[in-house]
């Protein structure tokens, strides 16, 4: 670096320098020093906008209320709070979701987002089918796709009956890129 | 009668000239409002650019204003907005101003980039100048998109939504950029609080970055001068050409250059005021409530043509929509002023770039008339709240009305209209009955195909015989019901909007 500085300034290079001054020497340190103030301010300062990341939040089981809330046979929205709701949310932290009780402890819950682009999907029980409100995407009462656009069916949530109670595996937004069946 | 001979005169001058001793502001003055301009460059196809730099100096003023009140928090945010409307004093002006100055921001933009284009402004030696516009564009957009989700009404919530889908698309890191997207697994303040930060710090702060450098550009590398149809840009020269330009036939952009800005400007202020007040904020629609699934998520209008594309291309065409295509956009516009660097400026001489102005005007005009009536979408509740006029109904026998009644409850007129009233992601049907025979309407019906669902497991075969026999008698007056077809393969034709040859000759 010293040899290069002497070419750049055509004003030191009338004596030749051989050695290093205490120019050079505070610019190295300087450099040095602020490399390593530059990393220990940058890595926190990545790590924070990662951090929704760096936080592992799988999706995780809990209640949608006792299973004799949901008639057998039927379809019916069930509203449940986001389990990684905070207090700003509002509203938001109520999230949907279709119920199908099939009959007895048998059941299927499926993600109220359209699989084509995300939109909330709206059954109609007197024809039996999803449908979507942006782009016409439908589904069966099985969640399978029956017209539009949509690449596949509903998403589906992971759930199980325990105490009596309807379980759900659910908390992150489903999109194609997962983490739902 | 001098300065020095009155003392309050002279040492107001003394005053003046301590200052600009110190700050050398004629020399500033001089290198920039004062820059010299060629003399054509004053013309009202120049003022687009100016236009732009107001509309965002209004986004600013009345953004920060709006901050004021305003609280980036999901609980909050959207009463905070109903509290401008209706009780903030005038802060209904200040959000409409703000709606609209984005709108006249994003359309004005483009329309700098396409008189940019048509007069060949890009080419040597202006090159950055064009790719920082560029960039400049697709901050614009970013605003645009980032602002629409500041309002937290149940379209900017499934906005989000649609823009999780869309990243999630991505293959490899999909799941990854969804949660970068909206700040946690899922929707909700974390996604408003940095939708926000990017909307009045990062983005603002970047264009203003940008536009210095746009600016310093022009002052650097000239003002365009009015293309003259024959006149080639050739690297050698061009730069020589265009200081003796300046030199013989310059002028001062301020005073002798601005007029036709200032006047563009003041009739775009005149009519962002009028759109204000006339027409006033945008919304906030229904709550952002993940409970309510009643929105359709329509976006503002700058992004109406990307809905449609996605609801017209070919299923599954959505990651050549959403990723290939803008990743060729983009090279092309950065692109541009290398593939096409010198050689003639004037439009005229250009019939291909007329060509690609007029295309894509076309495209992003059509798919957002498209994407303004939606004949896609499906209307949710026309099953229950569209009537059925006398004449389909009338003359009809008990089973063709029970039909009357099952397309009716069994929502197909969400897809299908009747008489015009309906439903248009479907055919329409008020003549289905005279180009598709009782077979056909069975089939469809019963498996569906071509965009329809499948009813057969939905209805009972009397329903589906009382369905299609309202649907023969579907039909203008004197026509006679499609029959059926005399040969085999024209049965295939079950989407075809006319009577098959068959029915012809069979009546």
């Amino acid at each position: 670096m010293a040899t290069n500085e002497s070419e750049s300034h055509p004003s030191a290079s009338a004596e030749t320098k051989t050695y290093s001054t205490r120019r050079d020497f505070l610019l190295q340190v300087g450099v040095v020093v602020n490399t390593i103030a530059g990393f220990m301010i940058g890595v926190p300062v990545v790590g924070y906008i990662l951090s929704s990341l760096i936080k592992s939040t799988p999706p995780v089981w809990f209640s949608l209320g006792p299973v004799s809330k949901f008639q057998e046979g039927a379809m019916r929205m069930a509203v449940f709070e986001n389990p990684y709701r905070r207090e700003a949310d509002g509203q938001t932290a109520r999230l949907t979701c279709w119920v199908r009780r099939i009959q007895g402890d048998q059941f299927k819950v499926f993600a109220a987002n359209c699989t084509h682009l995300g939109c909330p999907v709206r059954w109609f029980e007197e024809s039996q089918l999803f449908l979507c409100p942006c782009h016409g995407g439908a589904f069966y009462a099985d969640g399978e796709h029956a017209a539009g656009p949509p690449p596949r069916g509903l998403y589906v949530y992971e759930h199980k009956v325990e105490n009596g109670e309807l379980q759900i595996k659910a908390g992150v937004l489903p999109t194609l890129a997962g983490p739902f069946a | 009668m001098s300065a020095k001979d009155r003392p309050i005169t002279s040492s107001l001058v003394n005053i003046a000239m301590w200052v600009e001793r110190r700050l050398h502001l004629v020399k500033i003055w001089k290198a920039t409002a004062g820059h010299p301009i060629p003399k054509s460059s004053a013309s009202w196809f120049y003022t687009f650019g100016s236009m732009t730099l107001l509309c965002f100096t209004i986004q600013i003023l009345t953004g920060i204003l709006l901050a004021l009140v305003y609280v980036p928090s999901a609980n909050e945010a959207y009463r905070s907005l109903l509290f401008l409307n209706y009780q903030q004093e005038l802060g209904w002006f200040l959000r409409a101003m703000h709606y609209w100055g984005s709108n006249c921001m994003v359309v004005i933009v483009f329309f700098h980039m396409t008189q940019v284009f048509l007069w060949g402004a890009y080419k040597h030696p202006r090159e950055l100048t064009w790719i920082s516009g560029v960039v400049l564009l697709f901050l614009t957009l970013a605003l645009s998109f980032t602002g629409q989700v500041m309002r937290f009404d149940s379209d900017a919530y499934w906005g989000i939504g649609i823009g999780a889908a869309i990243s999630g698309r991505i293959p490899i890191i999909g799941a990854q950029v969804v949660n970068l997207l909206l700040g946690g697994p899922i929707i909700g303040s974390d996604t408003l609080s940095r939708f926000f930060a990017l909307h009045v710090f990062v983005l603002p702060g970047a264009v203003i970055a940008l536009v210095s450098l746009h600016l310093r550009l022009v002052l650097l590398k000239g003002i365009n001068e009015y293309p003259t149809p024959g006149i080639q840009v050739h690297k050698g020269t061009y730069w020589r050409n265009y200081e003796e330009m300046l030199h013989k036939d310059g002028m001062p952009f301020v005073p002798n250059g601005i007029g036709k800005d200032l006047v563009a400007n003041g009739v775009l202020l005149l009519v962002m005021v009028a759109l204000a007040v006339f027409v006033g904020p945008k919304g906030p629609e229904i709550p952002a409530d993940p409970a309510q699934v009643i929105s359709e998520a329509k976006p503002d209008y700058p992004f109406l043509w990307l809905l449609s594309a996605a609801a017209l291309l070919p299923n599954g065409s959505e990651v050549i929509l959403f990723f290939v295509v803008p990743l060729i956009a983009v090279i092309l516009l950065i692109g541009l002023p290398f593939f096409s660097n010198v050689g003639e400026k004037h439009y005229s001489r250009r019939p291909v770039s007329i060509l690609v102005v007029m295309l894509t005007y076309l495209t992003i005009g059509l798919l957002t008339y498209a994407g303004i009536t939606g004949p896609w979408s499906p209307r949710m509740e026309a099953w229950s709240g569209t009537p059925t006029k006398p004449q389909f109904i009338t003359g009809r026998s008990p089973v063709e009305l029970q039909g009357a009644l099952l397309l009716q409850g069994k929502q197909c007129r969400n897809c299908h209209s009747v008489g015009g009233e309906g439903g248009q992601r479907g055919p329409d049907l008020s003549a289905v009955g005279a180009r598709m025979n009782q077979p056909q309407l069975i089939r469809q019906v019963i498996q569906g195909g071509g965009n329809m669902p499948a009813y057969g497991n939905t209805l009972t075969p009397q329903e589906v015989n009382a369905l299609v026999s309202y649907l023969v008698s579907l039909r203008p007056i004197n026509t006679i019901p499609a029959l059926n077809p005399a040969i085999p393969e024209k049965a295939e034709r079950v989407s075809s909007g006319e009577p098959t040859k068959g029915a012809k000759t069979g009546g």
